[in-house]
């Protein structure tokens, strides 16, 4: 199958998923569970594929997503407020420093780009640390953040630890799946590129790749300030998705969910992260809630179902996983129609090693 | 003398804190020395151990549930070793660290389910949770008998690691896993032993720490147990009178900061003072320096 006809193919199918979307949200009521649930989906499948791109591309084990998203989702929300609601949402503050609102998409860029220039500093420290030490490292710049915006004498800008609302929020899902799917491709496309091979070649060998001319700390840097960019824009996302935001929801433990999303998929597969990101967050709100109601068949009342079993199933789920697949999905594969293609006709592709986005 | 008085109170908590986060801090140590590990569920094990306390407390009398949670602890923490970390000996340490957190969210999510998100009262044990009166301050017994008591636990494992055959099997483990296998030591009763001493101190380190407080809740382990993953690097991650010495200067320090009004910043201390070790001193106060061979 020759590039070109893959191409369109790929493009046809993006055009007939948006079209499919297009067309149901005109036939479902806007509040169906289809449609939380692939909103959802789509903030989350970005911000595994951000943190996709650092532990599995390059080898950096950072967990500080959550930090990052808190960083993006609080510039959306304070840049956008609309000025006459900003009395009545920062009440405690007298209305609040900024007396502005920006348009959302350049409120998401900034959120972006604000949680570039806390990685870059972050950075500097940090990344001279190796493997679980910046994880932990990482984790606690999190912990910093939140406590940081928390603070009651920042309230003026973030409202201490109250709510971020009123600010306005597109309800299509198509905004939704084009904004995390332009993104995704820039990420592709950064990995497809010369950075993303030098990624790779950090994430197999240090050493090798010093050796071979690869600038570590200049690299490093670019991987994480990028990965961090990708992961506000997501914050963003995701505050506009909640319609109100509130720093204590950054925890820690919304880093591991996103950790696990990413082994689930396959680390190293940018695919795998998308198709699990789906999975999680489908079956975890909708599919899974018959496991949090007491159910009765007939007069037999079921046991064991009752609130948070649903999460309990899940965690061992993810623990088989974890213990038994540690591939994942898809591995360091990818999935393309090329690849389907192949293995139907049964013809060999030529085989790229080492893992990484070839569709 | 006024500036003593004032902050007494402060400094008492903080050594009370520090002593508990000390005994959690050495299983984090124990396990990092060995297996090379951030043991990720640390932290949730010593949240079951109050939970099963609270659960306990409401069938049997204390002199039966104290052994009790200890011994169910101590299972758990075998167990989690046995189930999660064992089957990934030979796999990359990212496997291993992501099976941590798994079992972490695992303990979080079973003990959210048993319990129903709601905090649950823990018991009030008996003379531990005494009321009195030190120095014109007035406090929970607890807080006094923190700080012997943890010296005592540690001068004991100190003495069991460097004297006893067992400890010498450790401290040979934790220098060369593959040598010491190789001069047969059976690796893997070492690493439950350690296990084992890391939940029964995570145990004793529940009931000192619960009973300052009011509630259990399914996250309560998660902050302790990286409190005292903090300590353990910063006394030098291996060493277990360094994780102690960490500990009660990270459990003084956070109470100092909560009593000049920054209660905010005291999490954020925590790890804005291992970020600092991590720079200019990562094999932390008492670590030994290791060498990366290419």
């Amino acid at each position: 199958m020759s590039k070109k006809k893959e191409i369109i193919i790929n493009v046809a199918l993006i055009g007939g998923l948006l079209l499919i979307l297009f067309i149901l949200e005109r036939f479902l009521p806007a509040t169906s569970m289809l449609f939380t649930v692939l909103k959802k989906g789509a903030i989350y499948a970005l911000v595994a594929v951000s943190m996709n791109l650092l532990n599995g591309f390059t080898g950096l084990f950072s967990l500080g997503q959550a930090g990052f998203m808190l960083v993006g989702a609080y510039t959306y929300g304070v840049l956008t407020i609309p000025v006459a609601e900003r009395a009545n949402v920062y009440m405690y503050f007298d209305g609040g420093l900024i007396q502005f609102a920006l348009h959302p998409i350049i409120a998401i860029i900034l959120a972006g780009a604000l949680a570039g220039v806390f990685a870059y500093l972050i950075g500097l420290p940090v990344l001279r640390l190796k493997s679980d030490y910046l994880a932990i490292a990482t984790l606690g710049f999190a912990e910093i953040i939140r406590a940081i915006f928390q603070w009651d004498k920042l309230g003026p800008i973030t409202n201490g630890s109250n709510l971020l609302r009123s600010y306005p929020s597109y309800k299509s899902v198509l905004f939704y799946f084009v904004a995390s799917g332009i993104c995704i491709a820039l990420i592709v496309m950064m990995i497809n590129s010369t950075y993303g091979r030098a990624f790779k070649a950090i994430r197999d060998d240090e050493v090798a790749a010093e050796a071979m001319g690869i600038n570590l700390a200049h690299h490093k840097r670019i991987a994480f300030v990028v990965s961090s960019f990708f992961a506000g824009v997501s914050g963003a996302l995701l505050a506009m998705y909640q319609t109100s935001v509130q720093a204590a929801m950054f925890k820690s433990a919304m880093t591991y969910e996103i950790l696990l999303i990413v082994v689930i998929g396959g680390i190293g597969s940018i695919t795998g992260s998308c198709i699990s990101a789906f999975l999680f967050i489908i079956l975890s709100e909708w599919l899974l809630r018959f496991l949090d109601t007491d159910t009765y068949i007939g007069s037999f009342h079921v046991p064991l179902l009752r609130s948070g079993f649903r999460k309990v199933v899940f965690a061992v789920i993810i623990m088989i996983i974890v213990l038994f697949f540690r591939q994942g999905i898809m591995g360091t594969k990818e999935f393309s129609i090329s690849g389907i293609y192949h293995k139907i006709t049964g013809k060999k592709k030529k085989e790229v090693k080492g893992g990484g986005a070839d569709e | 003398m006024d500036w003593l008085s004032r902050n007494l109170p402060y400094l008492m908590a903080g050594i009370s804190v520090g002593g508990q986060y000390a005994l959690i801090a050495i299983g984090y140590t124990m396990v990092y020395g060995i297996l090379r590990l951030i043991n990720f569920a640390h932290g949730d094990i010593f949240m079951c151990a109050g939970l099963i306390m609270v659960y306990a407390a409401t069938v049997f009398p204390v002199y039966i549930s104290i052994p009790l949670v200890i011994v169910v602890t101590v299972l758990i923490g075998f167990a989690v070793e046995r189930v999660a970390y064992k089957p990934l000996r030979t796999a990359p340490r990212m496997s291993v660290m992501i099976s941590a957190i798994g079992v972490s969210y695992l303990l979080q999510n079973l003990a959210l389910y048993i319990t129903g998100g709601l905090a649950q009262q823990y018991p009030a044990l008996p003379w531990i949770s005494d009321v009195i009166t030190v120095l014109g301050v007035t406090t929970k017994r607890v807080t006094v008998i923190t700080p012997p008591l943890v010296i005592l636990l540690v001068i004991v494992l100190v003495f069991l690691i460097h004297k006893t055959k067992v400890g010498m099997a450790m401290r040979a483990a934790s220098k060369d896993f593959e040598t010491s296998q190789l001069m047969g030591i059976k690796i893997n009763s070492v690493i439950s032993l350690t296990f084992i001493i890391g939940s029964f101190l995570a145990a004793v380190g529940s009931f000192l720490y619960f009973s300052n407080y009011t509630g259990v809740t399914p996250t309560a382990g998660a902050m302790p147990g990286l409190k005292a993953f903090v300590a353990a690097v910063f006394g030098g991650i291996g060493s277990i009178p360094g994780a102690v010495i960490g500990a009660f200067i990270i459990g003084i320090s956070e109470n100092i900061i909560k009593g000049l009004g920054w209660t905010t910043f005291s999490d954020a201390f925590t790890f804005a003072l291992l970020i600092v070790v991590l720079i200019f001193k990562p094999t932390g106060l008492f670590g030994e320096a290791a060498t990366d061979k290419v």
